[in-house]
């Protein structure tokens, strides 16, 4: 007998895996949910066979959620070996993206990659940190529950370096909202449900909450019919005297917020597996409840606490719930935890020890505190009509050991608990050949102007955009829809000290599509984009968040990918100086549809000395000359024009790292010496679509002479006009400084040329590539019209 | 010194900001928990002026700020009445309009905390986050109003589900503008009524009615966010170049800088 249940007076089993077979032990490791491989479930073996006895069902069940993908990221730890066994590399995370914030060493970060934000420097006494997380499992079984509190726990991770959360950031990936619903294998459920239930998640945790909603973007793609993505950023503040850990012996485990229920129970080990027809059945109750104003109230408490000094340490009650939160916290104080599981306030009486141990229940943080601050945190957790349990002391000795009802449940090492055998795996990866797309130039280029801004990658998110509160709190300087137009900001700004000018800076850089063709180039694209969009509204002094949404590492392709992308996180990020100071990576995400469509979300934070000297899109002044900055190649490849003409291709865009940082350097001294009126990056339809944008955002109008566009090898106009090509900003320069300026790009070997003027109509005109004939002639309603209603759900 | 009782319940979250503008008009300012008040550790007519400021009171369930108002009526509602009846200021956003509309304090008709209007949700049956165009109707009672010219176009943002504002009988409407308790109506750009044209009547209120005041003149509460259109740089086209010459002040200002005024002269 494997399962056999212990003389207590509630419901703990032991399970012997002493004398159980391979065959058994994957058994146990299925039925218990463990989630565990068979290296793993030997190494447990082996541990409880020196220790000469069973383990219970809770043990097995901590070192399941300790152990797991979304806990240990063994995949980004582990070795990886080609298909001849030659190592690849050890620990991607150290060697490519730790190791660009280990060399750089910039003294303005202040954590990085090991708290549960990363911190950089803001003024004097405050600092930033930034966290964004991936929910993309429970989102695709239950869309408003899993994004709701995909933000709620991105939340916490800010409370959780004692920060007030100032910002919200959310980037979704669907697959196209037309997908016919009969090609829909079982279980999946369509793309339209989908954004609309995550939406509505988002709004409803973060208007609650009354945490604006600034930064986002929206992705669409065949890749994400069978898996979606949805990351949850937060900015959070603090002053940075109040950045504590001081854990010691004999501090108290106070466990606040929500009562503890069955949600979110194997919501960790669910993370880390595909979805199947059966996930509906098997893992809805691995999705959790979301309640924004628990948390609301948990934040005020959290704070006060912060300002009157009374906790020594800190972390939420995520992934794994209290078995995670309470080890990694003994763990990181370098000793262990007693633990009174019986203590803790719940919301079903009933719940076995391991179900209580593991729950993933929201709005719950984890405080530790020194006996005499207890009545104080109490008093606290009162006046915010909060509960809060002591439910445990954290001890020099090395062990984490449970009681309930005065019964030992468990004993386990939490060295042990924090090291699973490393995995090795294999990776490969070989570059596809597409068909070179072939097509004649299209005679009415108006009409594919206007394709273009209807698609529903680069269309107005405005709809979506409008049900979150993006203002609250007052500090939103730079909106995510700018000005009477609602035009697309390149990044925001948020002004979040009353007594200092100075601004938060928040960009995204996302190009999945260029994956389709080389990972290597979309990260660097990536790093690019979110880089260029925080330059184009005056950001500098850049770090950055990696977000990767991967399919199932154990098989070979997936990995190749995976460390193509790594790879390039590092050669960019050391190349640009940016560090990494915070990330997290969501695998596995498969369906019968196939592997997700591989995704990196790049988050940057700048910041901006005044925020009254930041940059908007929109064009000001008829008569300004506009430059294009950069040079255009024919880079179409995975392009959103190649998209809508039904290929792929095989130029994908570079990132050409000395001309890019000389532009972007060039940018902001041409921001600060005040040249500039309007800056907006070029991105997806390339030039075409920014300066439809610029138009559409103001009330002017533009035209443009391609002739005198600086580029390499493009003989078509339309090329010119789409191709997505890198390290390219659009400028409306001050007429009286056109000399200036050109001078200032011609001293540092910056690329420019002056292709056209604002004008008092409001018509954008385009001259074509090889003579003065109009190719684009559309008035400011018509492109509005196109980009404003291209998303429809 | 004047004194003004910024009231938060869970899920108010406008508190910080509320407080700020307020500052800024020169107020001493505390934010207090409504269990404070309830439990009467506060006393609440020490205070010059109540605000009670946007948020998700109790997560807005049943109704928008009904739990809040239930609270509030239950515990201190014989307060608040007195509190109001004496003249002394209240100022209800968002949210707070919504609890002031709960309880009868708005358009403040009965001597009762019995509800005589409705914020209802919005005909887009969306939350709407955007600015958009107030006409001040120059209500000449409204303490809040006072440094407002007649038919000022004012520019300040919503945020809400629940704001499409509405009246029990057909004759309320009528009494409401001859007492000289429409204060602000949504607008076109030019100033016109929007006349319901979404979006710039973003909720489909009666008659455009973004805000209101009591008959007296000393309760106002309005769904848009003046404590968010205070400085020029919150406004929506914040760059650098667009603000040249502006003002250091957005509209939303002179609804705090004319009430603090107010009790200066008045009051303290």
């Amino acid at each position: 007998m494997i399962y056999r249940r212990l003389p207590m007076p509630f419901k703990v089993y032991e399970v012997d895996v002493l004398n159980a077979s391979e065959e058994e032990l994957l058994k146990i490791s299925s039925e218990m949910g463990l989630n565990l491989n068979l290296k793993e479930m030997i190494a447990v073996k082996r541990y409880f066979t020196e220790k000469g006895r069973r383990p219970t069902d809770i043990e097995l069940q901590t070192i399941g959620q300790l152990w797991s993908e979304h806990c240990r990221h063994k995949v980004f730890r582990g070795l990886i070996v080609d298909e001849k066994g030659e190592i690849l590399a050890r620990d991607m995370l150290r060697s490519f993206i730790a190791k660009v914030t280990e060399e750089l060493n910039p003294d303005w970060v202040l954590s990085f990659l090991k708290d549960n934000a990363g911190i950089v420097d803001f003024t004097n006494d405050f600092a930033i940190a930034v966290k964004v997380e991936t929910h993309n499992h429970p989102s695709a079984i239950e869309p408003f529950g899993g994004a709701a509190t995909g933000v709620g726990g991105v939340i916490r991770d800010i409370l959780g370096v004692w920060a007030k959360p100032i910002a919200l950031i959310d980037v979704l990936c669907f697959g196209p909202l037309d997908y016919p619903y009969d090609k829909l294998p079982p279980g999946i459920k369509h793309p339209r449900y989908l954004l609309r239930g995550v939406v509505a998640g988002i709004g409803h945790y973060g208007n609650n909450m009354g945490i604006p909603t600034v930064a986002g973007a929206i992705c669409f793609d065949e890749g994400y019919v069978g898996n979606i993505v949805v990351y949850a950023g937060c900015v959070g503040i603090l002053p940075k005297s109040k950045y504590v850990w001081r854990v010691k012996p004999g501090d108290l485990a106070i466990v606040m917020g929500n009562r503890t229920g069955r949600d979110g129970i194997h919501g960790a080990t669910f993370a880390s597996a595909e979805l199947s027809e059966d996930s509906e059945l098997s893992s809805r109750s691995a999705v959790q409840i979301p309640d924004p104003i628990e948390e609301e109230k948990l934040r005020r408490a959290i704070l006060r606490i912060r300002d009157e000094d009374l906790g020594s340490g800190i972390t939420d009650l995520g992934g794994g719930g209290l078995a995670v939160a309470i080890t990694e916290m003994a763990h990181r104080m370098g000793g262990g935890v007693t633990v009174f599981l019986d203590k803790l306030h719940l919301r079903e009486p009933d719940m076995a020890p391991w179900e209580i141990w593991i729950s993933e229940s929201q709005e719950r943080m984890l405080v530790a505190a020194s006996k005499e601050n207890l009545s104080k945190i109490l008093e606290i957790v009162e006046d915010e009509e909060l509960e809060a349990s002591v439910i445990g002391e954290f001890t020099a000795g090395p062990s984490l050991k449970i009681y309930y009802a005065g019964y030992v449940i468990a004993d386990l090492d939490v060295d042990f608990l924090l090291h699973p055998p490393q995995a090795t795996r294999k990776a490969v990866w070989s570059r596809p050949r597409y068909t070179e797309p072939d097509f004649p130039v299209p005679k009415d280029m108006n009409e594919e102007l206007l394709t273009l801004l209807a698609s529903p990658n680069i269309a107005s998110k405005e709809r979506v955009i409008r049900t979150y509160d993006h203002e609250v709190q007052g500090n939103t300087v730079i909106k995510p829809l700018y000005g009477m137009y609602s035009g697309p900001s390149d990044a925001v700004v948020l002004k979040p000290l009353d007594d200092s000018w100075k601004g938060v800076v928040i960009s995204l850089g996302i190009k999945p599509w260029y994956s389709k063709i080389d990972p290597y180039w979309m990260a660097a694209s990536s790093i690019e984009e979110a880089l260029r969009n925080n330059v184009a509204v005056g950001g500098r002094r850049m770090a950055i968040l990696d977000n990767f949404t991967w399919g199932n590492p154990e098989k070979p392709d997936r990995l190749g990918s995976l460390l193509r992308a790594v790879q390039a996180c590092y050669d960019f990020a050391k190349a640009f100086r940016v560090p990494f100071i915070s990330g997290k990576d969501s695998l596995y995400n498969e369906s019968p549809l196939g592997p997700i469509l591989p995704t990196l979300l790049i988050t940057a934070i700048g910041i901006i000395p005044d925020v009254r000297r930041a940059v908007s899109l929109d064009l000001k002044v008829p008569g300004d000359p506009i430059y294009l900055i950069g040079v255009t190649y024919p880079e179409l490849g995975a392009s959103e024009y190649f998209r809508l003409k039904g290929y792929i291709g095989n130029e994908v865009p570079r990132v050409r790292v000395p001309l890019a940082r000389r532009i972007m350097e060039c940018i902001i001294r041409a921001l600060d010496m005040g040249f500039v009126k309007a800056c907006h990056d070029l991105s997806e339809g390339g030039l075409g679509v920014a300066i439809a944008e610029m138009a559409l955002s103001s009330g002017y109008g533009a035209e443009i002479w391609l002739s005198d566009v600086k580029q390499e090898g493009i003989r078509r106009s339309d090329f010119l006009l789409f191709s997505e090509s890198n390290s390219r900003f659009l400028l409306e320069v001050k007429r009286e400084k056109t000399h200036e300026f050109e001078k200032l790009l011609s001293s540092m070997g910056c690329p420019y040329s002056r292709i056209g003027e604002v004008q008092e109509e409001g018509r954008l005109i385009i001259h074509d590539l090889h003579s003065s004939d109009i190719i684009v002639d559309l008035g400011l309603g018509e492109l509005r019209k196109a980009w404003k209603e291209g998303l429809k759900y | 010194m004047i004194r003004i009782l910024v009231l938060r319940a869970p899920g108010t979250n406008c508190d910080e900001e509320t407080a700020r503008a307020l500052r800024e008009a020169g107020a001493c300012v505390d934010v207090i928990h409504t269990n404070k008040l309830v439990k009467r550790e506060v006393d609440l007519f020490q205070y010059h002026v109540l605000v009670l400021p946007g948020g998700f009171s109790y997560g807005d369930r049943v109704r928008a700020g009904a739990i809040w108002a239930k609270k509030l009526r239950a515990h201190i509602g014989d307060m608040l009445l007195r509190y109001a009846e004496e003249g002394r200021p209240i100022l209800g956003i968002c949210n707070g309009f919504q609890v002031l509309v709960e309880l009868g304090l708005l358009p403040g008709w009965e001597s009762s905390l019995e509800p005589q209007a409705a914020l209802a949700p919005n005909t887009s049956a969306r939350f709407e986050a955007r600015w958009v165009y107030l006409r001040y109707e120059g209500s000449e009672r409204c303490i809040f109003t006072r440094d407002i010219p007649r038919g000022a176009v004012l520019r300040m943002p919503v945020a809400h589900s629940e704001g499409r504002f509405l009246l029990a009988h057909d004759e309320d409407l009528s009494r409401l503008i001859s007492n000289g308790q429409l204060v602000f109506r949504y607008a076109l750009p030019d100033g016109r009524p929007a006349e319901g044209a979404y979006p710039f009547n973003p909720n489909g209120s009666l008659f455009d009615i973004a805000g209101i005041c009591n008959p007296k003149g000393t309760v106002l509460g309005l769904m848009p966010h003046p404590e968010r259109a205070v400085y020029s740089w919150q406004l929506p086209e914040s760059a650098s170049s667009n603000l040249e010459g502006a003002s250091v002040y957005a509209d939303g200002w002179p609804i705090f800088a004319s009430m603090v005024r107010y009790i200066d002269e008045n009051i303290a």
